[in-house]
């Protein structure tokens, strides 16, 4: 009967090819040990797709000194990621907006108490075609007239006496994104209020081409993505009454670009915190923030504001300090008052 | 009926005949023309980015640096347990409902039909399934083993059905044969009917693991991860898997990404391939001595 030996040897190679893989490595990574060479375990972070980059920079550098530690990042949404965190199932969530009531309350219930750490800034970029030689900026009244739910402008000549007569094609994130809800706050002012009649996608990468190759588009996503796509799209100056602002790393971290300015958050499980893997984690994040936010195109929050997370999680204070303050475009000033 | 008449017909049904292969041959077409240019363009993008390094190097924030082995591993993790769990399964499952119970009862009836059905439910209910049963309620956390328990149960279905077809295709005088010389049905069914049955079933099962390979949605709800700096070490590491990651790296800014999602997309392809070149010789070999 050799069909069935080379069945069972056909399943024997790939067995042992992945048993090959598997050992090699964990005796690799303790050789070169360095500084936390002692600690071990894992430590696991979900949430925001926005806040990802952020935790995999860290995540990696970490391990980078702490080869004995197994950081993992997984990206659920913001949402998704608060639901497994009020399960307890994971040590540390990343989040676009701070934490709502009715997941506080499930926390609660459920006895698990959270440390929240503001980690970095980022500034929503609204976007246009580079063919477009008409619109410099726009004010927040003329966004919130083109995004309001009902709006029926669909030509540049009906946003501001003096553009041409071109059509207007919007383009934005689905509504599961946080991104999403953080733009209908601050412009059209309400959860979830927004026209439904745009190209909606997840992928910011999607969005991008779309206003690329489209002369009248008009779109809005992360400073990041704009960031890597100067050559493709342009960004709008935003007048939130003070005179249009350009959006910048500056423009955000002074607190001139708004109201699209917004805090990402990581949430740190305090029970989590107990495991020695998890604070190290944690410590690491505070102290390399500044550094590695900037660096995957976030825009970092001054150093106290880092030093102030760090007495939080030495004090183990629980609990949102900035808790259903979407509505409102948080500065940096406000996050440090109330680190205090 | 005059000859004139005969010969317009026969032109009209030679014109007939011609449009209909030629039809034919444009719907080939335009599948391998779709392929073609999804194969170049992925090649185009992720050529370079192809090497040892990449497939030896974990992923990374930076483009350059960034390496599928944990993704790769965690694929083959996953595949190689769903196999060990759902192939022994599905056949068993399928020798008893075709030889075992032949006569068809309410029993059966209601099995096959719910067979059936499953092979149709969208995988994402699945998802939903093995996170509320693997790991909530037998608490198995976000591991290889809930990832490929899940995956066992997603495949079962088409398993069965496919075994089933192999199976009913066996001629019966085999098995009349072979009882009539005195074997008992194990006997039958190992000596005789499953090697006239294997090619049939190796393709099936070769089928059922290249979906399992490059299904996403369910392992995402299971809570597979998008970031992972080591290769699974045991049936309760965490893992991600080759789709995963690729769609990971698709949107992500850096256009450095976009590249090594393009070079994930071929070792992707190629694991595929190796998979069903592996099939074609398994079958080939087994029709030989059937």
């Amino acid at each position: 009967m050799s069909i069935w030996r080379s069945v069972v040897v056909a399943g024997g190679i790939v067995v042992a090819a992945i048993g090959c893989g598997g050992p090699k490595e964990g005796a690799g990574s303790a050789a070169d040990g360095s500084a936390g060479q002692e600690l071990k375990g894992a430590v696991n972070v979900d949430g925001s797709s926005t806040v990802f980059p952020i935790s995999q920079a860290l995540a990696e550098e970490f391990m980078n000194v702490t080869p004995g530690v197994n950081v993992t990042v997984a990206e659920s949404g913001t949402g998704g990621g608060f639901k497994k965190f009020g399960r307890g199932e994971i040590d540390i969530t990343g989040a676009s907006r701070p934490i709502e009531p009715s997941e506080d309350e499930v926390c609660k219930k459920n006895g698990v108490e959270y440390i929240e750490l503001p980690i970095a800034f980022d500034g929503l970029t609204v976007v246009v075609n580079p063919k477009n030689n008409w619109a410099d900026s726009l004010t927040v009244a003329e966004l919130k007239r083109i995004w309001e739910p009902g709006s029926k402008i669909d030509n540049w000549s009906q946003v501001r006496a003096g553009f041409p007569d071109k059509p207007l094609k919007l383009y934005g994130p689905g509504t599961d994104s946080g991104t999403f809800d953080y733009f209908c706050e601050a412009i059209t002012g309400g959860k979830g209020k927004s026209r439904s009649d745009y190209t909606a996608s997840e992928d910011d990468n999607v969005l991008v081409q779309g206003v690329a190759g489209d002369e009248g588009a008009l779109g809005y996503f992360g400073i990041a993505y704009y960031e890597e796509n100067k050559d493709k799209i342009r960004a709008l100056k935003i007048d939130g009454g003070d005179g249009p602002v350009e959006p910048s790393p500056e423009t955000v971290r002074s607190g001139l670009y708004k109201p699209l300015s917004r805090p990402l958050f990581l949430y740190v499980n305090a029970k989590s915190l107990e495991k020695p893997q998890v604070k190290a984690f944690v410590d690491f994040c505070l102290d390399h923030a500044e550094k590695l936010v900037s660096q995957v195109g976030y825009v970092p929050l001054p150093a106290e504001a880092y030093g102030a997370g760090k007495k939080i999680v030495a004090e183990k204070r629980t609990g949102s300090r900035f808790m259903g303050e979407t509505a409102k475009g948080l500065k940096i000033e406000d996050i440090l008052a109330k680190e205090k | 009926m005059s000859i004139e008449r005969y010969r317009k017909r026969l032109t009209a049904r030679g014109v007939k005949d011609l449009l209909f292969t030629n039809l034919c041959f444009v719907a080939t077409l335009v599948g391998i023309f779709l392929l073609v240019v999804l194969l170049y363009s992925v090649f185009r993008d992720g050529r370079q980015r192809l090497s040892w390094e990449f497939l030896n190097s974990f992923p990374s924030r930076f483009p350059e640096k960034a390496g599928i082995k944990s993704a790769l591993f965690g694929s083959l993790w996953v595949v190689v347990l769903t196999g060990a769990i759902a192939v022994p399964t599905g056949i068993a499952a399928a020798i008893y409902l075709e030889e075992f119970q032949r006569r068809r009862t309410w029993l059966t009836e209601l099995i096959q039909v719910n067979i059936s059905n499953l092979a149709g439910v969208p995988s994402i209910v699945y998802g939903l399934l093995g996170l509320a049963v693997f790991v909530r309620w037998m608490s198995l956390d976000r591991s290889v083993i809930s990832g490929a328990l899940t995956m066992a149960l997603l495949i079962l279905p088409m398993l069965i059905t496919v075994s089933q077809e192999a199976l009913k295709a066996v001629p019966d005088s085999y098995r009349e044969g072979s009882l009539a010389l005195g074997a008992t049905q194990w006997q039958t069914i190992y000596r005789q009917v499953l090697p006239a049955a294997l090619p049939g079933i190796l393709t099936g099962v070769i089928l059922s693991l290249s979906r399992a390979l490059g299904e996403t949605a369910p392992l995402i709800l299971i809570g597979a991860v998008s970031f992972v700096r080591f290769v699974p070490e045991n049936l309760g590491s965490s893992f991600t898997v080759l789709p995963i990651q690729i769609f990971n790296w698709t949107s992500q800014p850096q256009k450095g990404f976009q590249e090594a999602a393009a070079a994930g997309i071929i070792v992707l392809l190629v694991v595929l391939l190796s998979l069903n070149a592996a099939a074609i010789y398994l079958r080939h070999r087994a029709s030989r001595h059937a």
